[in-house]
């Protein structure tokens, strides 16, 4: 596999070279280097000591070209992808099949700012581009490096100073074909100074074939500018997803992240935050539903550079059947943050005695006027709770779909949209097989 | 209705009901009283179905029919309420919402169309103001940080929704403060009729001077080993339970 595709980069160096600048294609250069060197990570490696990849890269998957139009097998249209869409939001729309922009089925914009793709970007935006690709995930582990050196598709967006994004930004990514597909996506926002938008994603594979997106996003949020974010990790049985998120936040910014992971077979989400100018604020929220044999790893890392900032992370996961978690969070409080307050919640129910997660907090502290605390908890549902909910006359399956959606709870209640919460609820109650509009 | 029969029941193998025979009709009210640790509670959650204990021998009937293979949700559409002595906090399921479904979900299991958002406002509100309780209560998570005597009457609010047959109520009483006992009373007599039947249970007289019982009860070891009308109730007040004990003895 890590032979194939550094074949692929090697085959498709020149097209990408005639696409960006010279400096790119030496950061995709070195990117490569890298990746050839260190291969995919191995269980060796204390940041995927839970999480082997030895299964995910066993599959000779095709790897779609960057520079090909869509073969027959990957016409896609509206009504096969409009149950994945939220619908009833006004929303600008970027999507992409196999790692391709597909502009019939987006609505992208360019007037007070530019939504839009990475693809158009290169040319269009060379200079904005330059300036931030890869600024943020230069350290990055080989499947950020492989990401890097491959980067062609995914969504741009940039948006100037002072202006508000007036409707949420959807991004759907979706994989389909007769064989198994690898692709990379690669993600490029940029708040400037006061502005703001949000962005509603979805990963979704449209085949029974064994799928895999290796995504990484870079996240600049300028001074007093904020960024509502919300992945819903709601993928078919056989899709699996790697997905590093880094957000740069400077002074007096706000993000807030939802991780909404309730399908797909195997998903590794890195969500770092870098809070480097005063007053910044992350909130990260976690909702993990696992059953079957599935397999959800969160690795977050809030580096507190600069003073005054603070982190809140609230993670929950259920986990079923055979399904596996796992929770790190880093939290890094550098010498120069002083006033830092991060906060650090990883809550999980077990429910089955095959299931298990493996949870662990973080901290290094190097400024000495700190506010820091995290707790973690690994339970099951309260006997005590589901008889009194049945003794009411509520039957087994939706006592436990009730208590589970209260425990989730706090994981969407900051979600702004109303029907987009309570769609959330709906998968969720299908997930545990209720019909929520009996227990709501 | 409710028929009791030589009930012995345990838990971890340590045997608290010891034969228990009642037998309670439509329009009765029956008092359970006995001292601390007596099995009280213990018969309560048994007879709504805690699959906790043991059921070593005996059975319990409704309108003659055992239900002892029936999960608690079952009893419950069969019109069984319990008022628990200690009701459990539910962080994020609001009381409301929690209504809602217990009363949608029995309805459905009576093949009954779901209520409607307002005619079920309504009668919460109904319900609500009967008990003197605040409309803020209903946006409330249940029973989470709910005095004592919020938490009993958020019970009886749920059973004044849910409109039982046959509704225990385990210690009421306990926790409220006099004022919230008359209102408890009330909002129990208001409901009393041909229809219903309610079993009561405490170790204090003092709600049954609101709610007369036509039947008192003493339960001690396990068993009931005094039965009599509502000057029963009278005697323990007077006398405590220590005569009880001699006599067992
Ligand atoms: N889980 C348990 N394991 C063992 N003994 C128990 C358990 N729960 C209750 N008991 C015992 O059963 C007896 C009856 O308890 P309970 O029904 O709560 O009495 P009451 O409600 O009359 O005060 C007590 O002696 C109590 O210690
Ligand atoms: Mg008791």
């Amino acid at each position: 596999m890590k032979d194939r595709l550094s074949a692929f980069y090697w085959l498709h160096e020149t097209q990408f070279a005639q696409i960006s600048s010279n400096l790119i294609t030496s950061q995709r250069r070195k990117a490569i280097d890298i990746f050839e060197t260190e291969g995919f990570p191995t269980v060796r490696n204390e940041d995927w000591k839970y999480t082997s990849l030895k299964k995910l890269i066993a599959p000779n998957y095709v790897l779609p070209s960057p520079f090909a139009s869509f073969d027959e097998e990957e016409q896609v249209e509206y009504k096969d992808i409009k149950k994945f869409l939220v619908n009833d939001i006004d929303c600008y729309q970027v999507v992409f099949i196999n790692g391709r922009y597909s502009s019939w089925l987006s609505q992208t914009t360019h007037s007070k700012y530019d939504i839009c793709t990475l693809g158009s970007a290169w040319k269009k935006y060379p200079k904005i581009v330059e300036e931030n690709f890869n600024k943020l995930t230069k350290d990055d582990g080989p499947l950020v490096q492989l990401n890097t050196a491959l980067a062609w598709e995914g969504l741009y967006v940039n948006v100037p100073k002072n202006i508000v994004v007036e409707k949420p930004i959807q991004v759907l990514y979706f994989t389909t074909g007769s064989t198994p597909v690898f692709n990379q996506t690669r993600s490029l926002v940029i708040l400037a100074e006061g502005s703001s938008a949000e962005i509603i994603e979805r990963h979704h594979s449209l085949t029974n074939h064994e799928t895999w997106t290796n995504a990484v996003d870079e996240i600049q949020i300028g001074s007093n500018s904020s960024i509502h974010w919300v992945k819903l990790q709601h993928d078919s049985p056989q899709a699996s997803l790697t997905q590093h998120s880094k957000i740069n936040q400077e002074k007096d910014s706000k993000a807030i992240v939802h991780t909404i992971s309730t399908g797909g077979k195997f998903i590794r989400n890195n969500l770092d935050f870098s809070l480097s100018g005063p007053g910044a604020e992350a909130h990260m929220f976690g909702l993990t539903l696992g059953n079957d044999r599935q397999l959800v790893d969160h690795h977050t890392r809030v580096d507190h550079i600069a003073p005054n900032c603070s982190s809140h992370e609230t993670y929950k996961g259920i986990y079923d059947d055979y399904s596996k978690g796992v929770f790190n969070g880093k939290i890094y409080v550098h010498t120069d943050a002083q006033k830092t307050a991060a906060y650090q919640q990883n809550n999980n129910l077990i429910l089955s005695e095959k299931a298990s997660i493996d949870t662990k907090p973080q901290l290094e502290i190097y400024a000495d006027d700190v506010k820091c605390s995290h707790g973690c908890t690994v339970g099951q549902l309260d006997e005590d709770a589901l008889f009194y909910l049945r003794a009411r006359g509520i039957r087994l399956k939706e006592a436990k779909a009730l208590l589970m959606l209260a425990f989730a709870n706090d994981a969407i209640s900051d979600i702004q949209h109303p029907s987009l919460r309570v769609k959330l609820s709906q998968l969720i109650g299908r997930k545990l097989g209720v019909d929520m509009s009996t227990v709501l | 209705m409710l028929e009791i029969v030589n009930l012995h029941a345990s838990i971890d193998d340590n045997v608290i009901l010891n034969g228990i025979n009642l037998k309670v009709n439509l329009g009765e009210v029956h008092a359970i009283m006995g001292p601390n640790g007596s099995g009280k509670s213990t018969l309560s959650n048994v007879i709504a179905g805690h699959d906790g204990y043991d059921i070593i021998s005996g059975d319990i009937l409704f309108d003659g029919e055992s239900v002892l293979d029936f999960p608690p949700e079952k009893r419950a559409h069969l019109g069984l309420f319990l008022s628990f002595q200690y009701p459990i906090e539910i962080p994020g399921v609001t009381v409301s919402n929690f209504i809602k479904t217990a009363l949608n979900e029995i309805r459905n299991a009576r093949g009954e169309e779901p209520l409607a958002a307002s005619p079920m406002l309504k009668m919460m509100r109904d319900k609500m103001k009967v008990l003197e309780m605040d409309k803020g209560f209903l946006s409330r998570s249940l029973n989470e940080g709910f005095s004592g005597g919020e938490k009993k009457r958020n019970e009886i609010f749920q059973m004044a929704m849910l409109e039982p047959k046959i509704a225990i109520l385990d210690e009421t009483d306990s926790g409220l403060d006099i004022d919230a006992l008359r209102i408890v009373a009330n909002g129990v007599n208001s409901l009393r009729s041909k229809e219903n039947t309610f079993i009561i249970i405490t170790h204090y007289q003092r709600l049954l001077d609101y709610i007369i019982p036509d039947f008192v009860h003493v339960l001690f070891n396990g068993r009931i080993v005094k039965s009599g009308g509502k000057e029963l109730a009278l005697e323990l007040e007077k006398r405590g339970y220590d005569w009880i004990k001699k006599e067992q003895e």
